[in-house]
């Protein structure tokens, strides 16, 4: 229990229901490989794992910090550009992955302390206009510079060789899966988001991590007390950019492509928003559960409104509601529902339910 | 009221000093208006350069005026806004639309078509406010993200009703070309558009200075707990200016679709990027500086546009950057935000 204890840095799901979701998640999406080989399972479970870390990042600038930004798909972008022009203008390697890696990661920190340093001394709610409107700029220098960026089309690259799809180390399959790059891909991906997450856990349950939830709560307090909570606001937002970076190298290492639809575009950011209120605000479980549930419905729940769109064909207005491009609009609606009624998501709710049942006998 | 007592009053406003005006936003104004002579070289584009932006500057001074009201009286930063200009642009094509069936004059459609508009975002702001914002007022991270979802979900209810494609809204034939002044080509539209621009402008400073709701809006402003206390009902005014900014987004996207030719469904997301770089700039909840903001962000993004175009993308950022740089609360910051 001790070296559990220490891995999760003393922040236990605190529900027994929750424990049992987050072992099955970690069990089938490390046997994944195994339990469902096609490709679609595969895409869906990598996007999985990408976005835990991606939640998880941002749930450290709103869940932990309570400041809302909007260019985190910024960041994200800047980590999958770094790795695909690396990769594409020194040809496939190790070098290059890493050589994109430190370029993004030097990007993301200078960019990140830049706009923190300037608008978070002024006021939250400057914050979010501001990153609002860099994150605009931003997309529309990734699409100017397409010598550079790939424009709309965005970059193809291939991989280093032990992660391309053609390298088959093994002659026979292994329990029925003929191991190749791609498995390679998924597990260099696995490891790393669960240990960057780990790490994020570690962040924010170590006493850096409670002076940001101080100033969550009152920052006028937190001030008073005596921490610069603008360097702590800058700090957090450095740190959530810098994951985010790191998220967006995997996404790129596992799409072995980087383009503005995939990393940059605002419906990711409504994406991430969404799994962090759903999964809960202020707990980075809720990173996992969220993640899961969302890329698994949007997976396949796409599918399902395209069959009720046929089902309701001819009736004027509804046909129109339920087409499969207006998955969005059932994605906002879901969205506000959640944050009225359901602000403390999905763990928020079982930490709930198994405190009440703790106190009730 | 005795003669005492008049004299009594005159005596206290001498006793308290009057804020001198601060002239040095409206001077950058004009020295970015100057500047651009020789940077430009002829002064015939010059003039046609001005005048659109002017006249851009008060299209988007019409737009942000109703976010800043609403910010300063509430403390709501309302990130829908952009859903009532994309709504009134829609609504603009089709009342346009349905004149040019039935042979109405130009002008005729146009008022038409902003008098619905504005009707409509009015109408749909007060369902927005009392559906949306008023269970977070106070809340701040809430509202970003309930604003923000009420958004996304209309402009998706606009992509069901109007489609999700592009719609032409092309000017009426009286307002097409342009007057020429000289070597200076001032295009009919972009007057009409300034006019009405200024029209608003004069509307705004008459209520807000010369009325009683515009003295408690200001009041409000400034400390709402105070005129909540000497017995106004702060709430209705509250709902007055969020329905009162909304028909003003509707106006201003009628005038930004015309200025366009053209409305997508993602037209509010786009405006609303630029109006919060204008509100911003202006110091959040200022009137006036709102109206520094617009022009200055109109301005620029003519002349930029003109000498650099690719540069002309990323002015608005910089301009943002640099004027936060001179004064962090923006041009006019409000006293206690």
């Amino acid at each position: 229990m001790n070296v559990l204890d220490r891995i999760l840095s003393h922040d236990h799901p605190r529900s027994r229901w929750l424990a049992a979701v987050l072992v099955v998640v970690f069990v089938v999406l490390a046997l994944a490989p195994f339990l469902f080989p096609g490709a679609k399972s595969m895409s869906v479970a990598s996007k999985i794992l990408v976005f835990v870390l991606l939640v998880a990042s941002y749930d450290l600038l709103l869940g932990y910090t309570g400041i809302v930004s909007f260019a985190h798909t910024m960041f994200f972008g800047i980590g999958a550009y770094g790795i695909a022009i690396a990769s594409e203008r020194l040809g496939a390697g190790w070098a290059a992955v890493g050589l994109g890696l430190l370029g993004a990661v030097v990007v993301s920190v200078l960019l990140s302390l830049l706009i923190g340093l300037f608008s978070l001394r002024v006021k939250a709610i400057f914050f979010a206009m501001i990153t609002l409107a860099v994150a605009t700029a931003f997309q529309t220098l990734a699409s100017q510079l397409s010598d550079f960026t790939g424009g709309e089309d965005g970059l193809t690259f291939r991989n280093p060789e032990w992660l391309s799809p053609s390298f088959e180390p093994f002659e026979s399959e292994i329990f029925g899966l003929l191991l190749d790059g791609k498995a390679f891909t998924y597990w260099l991906l696995f490891v790393a988001v669960t240990l960057l997450f780990l790490l994020l856990l570690r962040i924010v349950n170590s006493p850096f991590g409670r002076v940001l939830q101080a100033i969550r709560e009152n920052d006028f307090r937190a001030e008073a007390i005596g921490y610069r909570t603008v360097v702590y606001r800058t700090l957090s937002n450095v740190l959530a950019a810098l994951f985010a970076t790191l998220a967006g190298a995997l996404l790129a290492l596992s799409l072995r492509y980087a383009g503005p639809a995939t990393t940059l575009s605002f419906e990711i950011m409504l994406d991430i928003l969404l799994i962090v209120v759903i999964g809960g605000m202020g707990t980075m479980y809720g990173a996992v559960v969220g993640a899961v549930l969302f890329v698994l419905a949007q997976a396949y729940l796409q599918d399902l409104l395209a069959v009720g769109a046929t089902a309701v064909q001819g009736v004027p207005l509804l046909q129109d509601l339920i087409a499969p491009d207006r998955w969005l609009l059932w994605l906002g609606v879901l969205f506000v529902l959640s944050v009225y009624h359901f602000p403390t998501g999905v763990v928020g709710r079982l930490r709930a339910w198994a405190l009440a049942l703790k106190v009730k006998p | 009221m005795n003669a005492s007592t008049v004299a009594a009053a005159a005596g206290a406003a001498e006793a308290v000093p009057k804020a001198s005006f601060d002239w040095r936003p409206v001077a950058l104004v004009l020295a970015v208006m100057a500047l651009a002579v020789p940077a430009v070289g002829s002064t015939s584009t010059w003039i046609t350069l001005t005048v659109a932006g002017l006249a851009m500057g008060l299209i988007v001074f019409v737009i942000a005026s109703g976010l800043t009201l609403i910010f300063g009286l509430m403390d709501v930063l309302n990130f829908g806004h952009g859903v009532f200009i994309a709504l009134g642009a829609f609504v603009a094509t089709s009342v346009m639309g349905y004149g040019a069936g039935a042979g109405w004059s130009g002008f005729f459609s146009i008022f038409a078509a902003m008098a619905v508009a504005m009707a409509v975002a009015g109408a749909v702001g007060w369902a927005f406010e009392r559906v949306i914002v008023r269970p977070v007022y106070g809340l701040h991270l809430k509202q970003i993200l309930i604003t923000m979802g009420g958004m996304i979900v209309g402009e998706e209810i606009i992509k069901v009703i109007w489609g999700p494609l592009q719609i032409a809204l092309p000017l009426p034939d009286e307002l097409r070309g342009a007057w020429l002044f000289g070597e200076a080509a001032i295009e009919k539209y972009r007057v009409l558009a300034a006019a009405i621009g200024l029209a608003v402008l004069a509307a705004l400073v008459f209520t807000l200075n010369r009325t009683k709701i515009g003295l408690l809006i200001r009041a409000g402003v400034q400390d709402r707990s105070m005129v909540e206390a000497l017995g106004y009902r702060i709430r209705r005014l509250f709902v007055g200016v969020f329905v009162a900014g909304s028909a003003l987004a509707g106006l201003g996207g009628v005038l930004w679709g015309l200025y366009q030719e053209g409305v997508t469904p993602q037209i509010g997301a786009q405006v609303n990027v630029l109006i919060f770089i204008v509100i911003i700039i202006g110091g959040l909840g200022s009137t006036f500086g709102c109206l520094v903001g617009a022009l200055l962000v109109g301005l620029m993004a003519n002349y930029t546009g003109y000498l650099a175009p690719t540069v002309a993308l990323f002015s608005n950022i910089a301009l943002m950057v640099a004027i936060l740089l001179w004064r962090p609360q923006g041009l006019y910051p409000v006293s206690n935000r």
